[in-house]
């Protein structure tokens, strides 16, 4: 086995097509550095929104309107059977299907009228395909993280006249999104690899970025070398954070794991210190 | 005499088409503790949720200061509350649960401070500094910054009491708050709860403890059937039934009594 692997190594090590010197060139291309910022914004993007979308799904899921359950079901249906590639091309060819997007009245009045196609961009399209399906699978697991907060605390909030809301985001979401966090640091290694596939919309992220250097130059294997690297060098660094968080998590280091947490979910709508009484 | 704190008239509930309330009717008066005692299943617990309609009763009103608990007076007619409108009717009702449901994720001071801070708005500085006396008076202060799991059962409870008593309530209930508790950790609460009788706050508790309920109680409810069978003074009921079923119950539960 070890054998093997170091003839292996080897043969990568020495073999004359990868031109190890053109990879030490580009490497550190300016292309391929924004290319890269590119993947890190389209993964943490995904990730967030697929995470906000996800916890609205699961308290629609959980919630006693038959509507809302069904519109979840349908959502996580639908989003998690459709592949992310086949959704990429879908949405940035939303226009075909349609032209304009408006808010207003259904079948009333409309009171703002969009070109579809002033706002699906490559970015856009990138982003709706891969947060939706993210959002899917967060869905699935905030719902269960939601359901492992006992029910005794949620009637302990009753009687301390906290309202639904109040409840929701100051007890039980805090200690969902604490038990979904290992598996969304999983998620976030596949959402990753899965920005890859914004290359089919022209989308300047690490390895259209490297196959548009290619396409002029024609060292195809030394740039999918160099987009190689870098996917590895990010996979491992999240590999990193997501032990870390796991070893926090298993230490009970509870205060400095909801710092962590909080600067994550920093944007997300229920950071709310205090929400003072009408 | 007084108007009562609490009043029950003609509280009925039903699971399906089990009646495990079959016409409650009660009055707790200002600075009185009331303990129910009755056998297990004969409905202390949906009694004491219904109460601050944890469960909704299925007939009767509960009134609060002459004030009907979940429902609400919209011209001639009596409307059911929404859960956020109850919400501002149940702050007035602490609750302390046989299984002190305190919220994991947060210290023993900061489960105090939630709804004073969350709910009525209290500025986080002085929800603290009543919080930590709080603790004082529940005999914990040296635990504000410990997380549940790192309490005894006994401390738990005692945290669980200061939550409920932050929210300034005019009424705690207890539903057998000492019941899960290892014996030895049994002490510690009821003291807890004595002390709170004698500072004159209203109390309705059930319970097993049957020299506390003696001893504290100004009023004692025996319960059977979802029916009360027996009331008065604890050592009347308790020394000198006059029921049957309060009889056979007493003698199971202090053996060595009669
Ligand atoms: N949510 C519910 N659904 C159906 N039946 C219920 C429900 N809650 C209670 N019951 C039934 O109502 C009856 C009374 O229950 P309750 O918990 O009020 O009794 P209890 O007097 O508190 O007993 P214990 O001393 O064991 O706590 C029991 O037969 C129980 O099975
Ligand atoms: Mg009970």
């Amino acid at each position: 086995m070890m054998v093997c692997f170091a003839f292996f190594a080897q043969s990568i090590a020495t073999n004359q097509n990868i031109q190890w010197p053109v990879v030490a060139q580009y490497l550190f291309h300016p292309d391929i550095l924004s290319g890269l910022g590119m993947t890190i914004l389209l993964t943490v993007l995904a990730i967030l929104i697929g995470l906000a979308i996800g916890v609205i799904l699961a308290i629609m899921r959980l919630s006693s309107s038959r509507v809302f359950q069904g519109a979840s079901w349908a959502w996580i249906w639908f989003f998690r059977g459709v592949p992310p590639l086949v959704q990429l091309i879908f949405w940035y060819n939303l226009a075909l299907l349609i032209p304009e997007i408006s808010i207003g009245i259904p079948f009333g009045p409309k009171l703002a009228v969009w070109d579809t196609n002033d706002l699906i961009t490559p970015f856009s399209a990138a982003i709706l395909g891969l947060a939706f399906t993210e959002s899917a699978y967060a869905a699935e697991m905030l719902r269960a993280g939601i359901q492992a907060v006992s029910s005794g605390q949620v009637e302990a909030c009753a009687t301390l006249g906290m309202t639904r809301g109040q409840t929701l985001r100051r007890i039980v979401l805090p200690q969902a999104l604490r038990i979904v966090i290992p598996p969304i640091g999983n998620d976030t290694i596949s959402m990753l690899k899965f920005t890859s596939l914004v290359s089919v919309l022209a989308l300047p992220d690490v390895l259209y970025s490297a196959q548009m250097i290619y396409a002029r130059t024609y060292q195809t294997i030394p740039l999918l070398v160099v987009a190689t690297i870098w996917y590895l060098v990010l996979t491992t660094l999240l590999t990193f954070a997501e032990h870390a968080v796991e070893k926090r998590l298993h230490s009970g280091n509870r205060t400095s794991l909801r710092d962590m947490a909080r600067r994550l979910f920093a944007i997300a709508p229920f950071r709310h210190q205090k929400e003072l009484a009408q | 005499m007084t108007a009562p704190l609490l009043k029950v008239e003609g509280l009925r509930k039903s699971f399906g088409t089990h009646e495990v309330l079959a016409g409650i009717d009660l009055e707790v008066h200002e600075g009185d503790v009331m303990c129910i005692v009755g056998p297990s299943g004969s409905g202390k617990s949906t009694l004491l949720r219904c109460l601050n309609h944890l469960e909704k009763p299925t007939e009767g009103v509960i009134f609060l200061r002459g004030e009907p608990i979940g429902l609400r007076w919209k011209g001639e007619r009596l409307y059911e509350m929404t859960f956020n409108e109850l919400a501002r009717q149940r702050q007035k009702m602490g609750m302390v649960f046989q299984g002190f449901h305190l919220f994991p994720h947060k210290t023993a001071l900061e489960n105090i401070i939630e709804a004073p801070v969350i709910v009525k708005g209290v500025r986080v500085e002085t929800a603290r500094a009543e919080a930590l006396e709080l603790l004082g008076k529940v005999g914990l202060s040296d635990r504000a910054d410990y997380y549940p799991r790192q309490l005894s059962g006994g401390q738990q409870q005692r945290v669980a009491i200061a939550r409920s008593l932050a929210m300034k309530p005019e009424l705690l209930l207890f539903d057998e708050p000492t019941s899960a508790l290892d014996p030895e950790l049994v002490g510690e609460v009821l003291a807890t709860m004595r002390q709170l009788a004698t500072e004159g706050m209203t109390m309705v508790v059930v319970t097993h403890e049957m020299l506390f309920a003696r001893d504290v109680a100004d009023h004692l409810i025996f319960m059977d059937g979802g029916v009360i069978v027996e009331q008065g003074n604890p050592r009347d009921v308790l020394t000198r039934p006059r029921n049957e079923r309060t009889r056979a119950f007493l003698s199971r539960v202090l053996p060595d009594a009669a």
